[in-house]
């Protein structure tokens, strides 16, 4: 076959959903695979080694994003009910959320309102535009939400997904070293904390860390989700008006 | 498994609908959980059906994450004039966030257990 044939064969593959939504899932197995072998370490991260192969697969072949998602959308769909299916740990958590109650709430708001704001500060600060800093808002929570919220408040929601991966990476790297320097041992905090900051990425590594990490961490994630997306659409105009 | 699917997605679509009827600033997949979690504590708990549906969606969940994390390629210029502030940002508000997070539920927690 010549290099003619080869080009008008990915001409005609890149033009049906089919060739996207292979890609989509062919590179998360590898992305998953190398993952694995490296023993599950952070800096691995499934999501953004599957990424960093598709964007350059894509660029390599001159491939529009837009021709790519026409076949990935199929699977991007599906965050909007996963978004909703997280109601079943955060149901499984009632009875302990219920429990602590008030401090988990004063932890959640201050929390929420810290993550918003700190990122504005300093992305403001540093000379990010208003569509960036708006992107960069809702980064500590769950990507559906995140990309939601931004898209609600005039932000890049495929910015904003980038940013959510790279904070949860961020948080699941530093968690361990920060807490040890604070001395704070208790894994419902840690927990917590880690599933505040760093949504699903942070989870994962809480629950690595103890079981009873990991559960509050999944309660911390669900909880700012709803959290942010509330706060979010007050906050962010206040801090555009102030900053 | 299709019963639990349809209900996830109807609660979903609730969501949505509501959303843009109210003009709330939700997103309507946020509301559709919150819908899910009130119809859990009225039917007392998620069935095996549901738990199994949602167990396979969040187990695959990093999976759904790569179509929209591939689009940042359209931000190929905006990340390269600002790429300090935006990391800058992340490392730091990160960081900020979860040492705040820890401190106040450290701290809450340590007084309520001396309290009794």
């Amino acid at each position: 076959m010549n290099s003619a044939d080869l080009s008008g064969l990915w001409v005609y593959l890149a033009a049906t959903p089919l060739l996207g939504l292979t890609l989509t899932l062919l590179a998360y197995l590898i992305a998953w695979h190398i993952h694995q072998r490296l023993a599950a370490h952070p800096l691995a991260n499934p999501v953004m080694l599957a990424v960093a192969l598709l964007v350059t697969l894509l660029w390599l072949t001159d491939t529009p994003y837009q021709t790519y998602f026409d076949g990935a959308q199929f699977v991007h769909f599906l965050l909007g009910p996963a978004t909703v299916a997280l109601a079943i740990p955060l149901y499984a958590q009632l009875q302990r959320l219920r429990q602590m109650a008030m401090p988990l709430g004063v932890t959640l708001l201050l929390g929420a309102v810290t993550a918003m704001t700190a990122a504005w500060i300093v992305g403001a600060w540093l000379g990010a535009d208003a569509p960036t800093l708006v992107s960069l808002a809702p980064k500590s929570v769950t990507t559906p939400i995140a990309m939601a919220v931004a898209e609600a408040l005039g932000g890049l929601p495929s910015l904003t997904a980038a940013l959510v991966i790279t904070t949860g990476i961020l948080g699941a790297m530093s968690a361990q070293g920060l807490f040890r320097l604070m001395r704070v041992s208790d894994p419902a905090v840690q927990g917590f904390a880690i599933g505040l900051a760093a949504h699903g990425i942070g989870t994962a590594r809480a629950f690595q860390l103890s079981p009873e990490a990991g559960a509050f961490a999944a309660l911390a994630m669900a909880a700012n989700g709803l959290v942010t997306a509330l706060l979010a659409p007050w906050l962010v105009p206040w801090l555009k008006a102030v900053m | 498994m299709l019963n639990a699917l349809t209900l996830l997605l109807v609660c979903q679509l609730i969501g949505e609908v509501i959303t843009r009827a109210l003009v709330l600033p939700v997103p309507g997949p946020v509301l559709g959980m919150v819908l899910l979690l009130l119809i859990l504590i009225i039917r007392g708990g998620p069935g095996d059906t549901l738990k199994h549906t949602a167990n396979g969606l969040l187990g695959h969940l990093s999976l759904l994450f790569v179509p929209a994390g591939t689009g940042i390629m359209l931000h190929a210029e905006r990340l390269e004039n600002e790429w300090l502030p935006l990391l800058a940002a992340l490392v730091v508000s990160t960081l900020v966030t979860l040492a705040v997070s820890a401190a106040v539920l450290h701290l809450l927690v340590r007084r309520r257990q001396q309290k009794p």
